[in-house]
């Protein structure tokens, strides 16, 4: 039994990485570049949610709509002023001005809210209970299952057959092409980076009811991680952040169940270096050669 | 909208310059007017003084020796580079300080040198985007499947399938664009372009790599286009069968400059042109 309770706390933790890969894996895919803030944006959806809860003793969902309207405009306010105008700067500088633009995040967070710890009240509580006694899933990890699935199958809906998303997926194969037929490439990034945050919002408030400590650094280890998601899946591919963020979350979830909790991180990384040395563009990326 | 300026027979082009426009489109007035039109590199003057006016169904040819400016001049045409100096007037209306995006809405769709389609997407997706800027409904009735957006993906579907006929295509609508054959995918490109409703269709190169027979069944279809579509097209190609078989006007660059223009006939007896080719006669 302890081994299907792994297996969903894994699965549920997965699914929390998958959204937040999902922000990683679109940005990369459309604007090409590592946005290292997304982790800091969780961090910012749950803080928004928090004080949704607690201070205005808002519902929990109005608390989580209002996160995701503040991160979306968090996010399309980072690349309009931090991201837009390195458009055509080398690669290295946008990284960072992406690590700059965490930390100014979570600074800024610590002087707003301060550095104390708080803790956050669970969207939902309680868990159902399949087998009294031995085998239970708690309404979070029913609830973040739900929302990566709703979450995925709206994506593949979108890009696959919208015409904003048809326009994402042209503007992540040929920037220059896709203006000329007429795409505005920069209102597409901004939707990009306004979709990937929303998720984030959406994480941060699912991940801080899991597991209920909220500091202004807590993004960034989950953001590491997700990020690690999605390059594990493949980074750019969608289905690849899915696959990655639940093998992620059931990896590390084993490893501290059956290993050591202190190695479990240990344990996840040498997994993705295996996984990179033997499929470099990840397991559902596509390994596309160099033409010469 | 600005006031568009009529062009009237018997009187001065606006521009200095020698009109190479087809008789029937002469009481139109032009859709694009290059005047004074130049771009510089740092210090190296890559086109200068490009004065050039194409009529409203005219099917014009840019030709020149490598490296003459001739895709520097689309470049510029579709603001991909700004220019440094001059004006372009399409259908009347200055497109300074456009992006190739809004261009694109004017009226302006090119194709490319080296093909340059989205490989991942399927066919029909590619002639899909190029209709995006007419497809009209907001992302939620997108993911939600409101009516708005069946009705308008329907009409996107048959659209796209109606284009990709004009090449014989639409048995490919559901192939991966990057596994076409090459003739194909420089096909698929034309009838992308075209699905942006262009009022100019640049085309860069369209017979390259084609073998003879390809390249005039492809004169037979640029023809067709313009009879069909009533556009004006402009193309640059090094296949002068093409060019002196199609082209109405034709304008010769050298090192950035025009060195001559005139209908197929004048280009080829013309001896600037002649010397910018072979060399001079010794």
């Amino acid at each position: 039994m302890s081994f299907l309770n792994n297996v969903i706390t894994g699965v549920s933790l997965g699914s929390i990485y998958a959204i937040i890969a999902l922000g990683y894996t679109m940005v990369y895919g459309i604007a090409k570049m590592l946005n290292f803030a997304h982790g800091d944006v969780i961090m910012v959806g749950a803080y928004v949610c928090f004080f949704a809860m607690g201070s205005f003793n808002l519902p929990p969902v109005a608390g989580v709509l209002l996160a995701v309207a503040v991160c979306t405009v968090l996010g399309i306010t980072i690349e309009r002023l931090a991201y837009k105008p390195l458009r055509s700067a080398p690669s290295l500088a946008v990284l960072i001005t992406a690590i700059g633009v965490s930390y100014l995040l979570q600074n800024s967070a610590q002087l707003l809210w301060g550095a104390d710890t708080k803790t956050f009240r669970p969207l939902v509580e309680g868990s159902l209970v399949l087998v009294p006694g031995q085998l239970s899933i708690s309404y979070v990890a029913v609830l973040s299952i739900v929302c990566c699935v709703v979450v995925m199958i709206a994506l593949t809906l979108f890009t696959g057959q919208t015409k904003m998303g048809k326009a994402m997926r042209a503007c992540s194969e040929d920037k220059a092409a896709a203006q000329l037929m007429g795409i505005d490439v920069n209102a597409t990034i901004s939707m990009t980076f306004a979709i990937g945050s929303a998720l984030a919002a959406v994480a941060g408030a699912l991940m801080c009811s899991a597991y209920p400590v909220l500091s202004p650094t807590t993004g960034s280890m989950p953001g590491i991680r997700a990020f690690t998601a999605a390059v594990f899946g493949g980074i750019g591919s969608i289905p690849g952040a899915l696959l990655g963020g639940i093998l992620l979350g059931v990896i590390e979830t084993f490893a501290k169940a059956y290993i050591s909790t202190d190695l479990s991180d240990a344990v996840v990384f040498a997994v993705l270096i295996i996984v990179l040395l033997v499929r470099p563009a990840g397991l559902m990326g596509k390994y596309v050669p160099e033409k010469v | 909208m600005a006031e568009k300026k009529q062009f009237q027979k018997g009187k001065m082009v606006p521009v200095p310059s020698v009109s190479i426009i087809p008789e029937r489109d002469l009481d139109k007035s032009p859709i694009l007017e290059c005047s004074h039109l130049g771009i510089d590199f740092g210090g190296l003057t890559a086109v200068n003084e490009f004065n050039v006016t194409v009529g409203r169904t005219e099917i014009a040819g840019l030709i020149g020796p490598n490296g003459a400016g001739k895709t520097t001049v689309f470049n510029l045409l579709t603001k991909v580079y700004q220019p440094t100096r001059g004006t372009i007037l399409l259908d009347g209306l200055d497109t300074h300080g456009k992006t190739p995006s809004q261009v694109n809405r004017m009226g302006i769709a090119r194709t490319f040198q080296n093909i340059r389609l989205f490989n991942n997407l399927t066919v029909e997706d590619n002639v899909k985007i190029g209709l995006h800027n007419q497809e009209k409904y907001s992302m939620f009735s997108g993911i939600l499947r409101l009516p708005k957006y069946w009705r308008q993906e329907k009409a996107a579907h048959e659209r796209a399938l109606e284009l990709l006929s004009i090449f014989d295509m639409q048995d490919l609508a559901n192939h991966q664009a990057g596994s076409l054959p090459y003739g194909a995918q420089r096909r698929l490109e034309i009838v992308r372009a075209l699905a942006t409703n262009p009022s100019l269709l640049l085309l860069d190169e369209p017979a390259a790599g084609m073998n003879p027979s390809e390249t005039a069944e492809l004169m037979e279809n640029i023809v067709k286009i313009r009879d069909t579509f009533q556009i004006a097209i402009m193309l640059i190609e090094h296949d002068m069968s093409l060019v002196m078989g199609i082209c109405e006007g034709i304008c010769v660059l050298n090192f950035g400059q025009i060195i001559a223009k005139g209908t197929a006939e004048e280009i080829q007896s013309n001896p600037t042109v002649i010397e910018a080719y072979l060399g001079k006669q010794q």
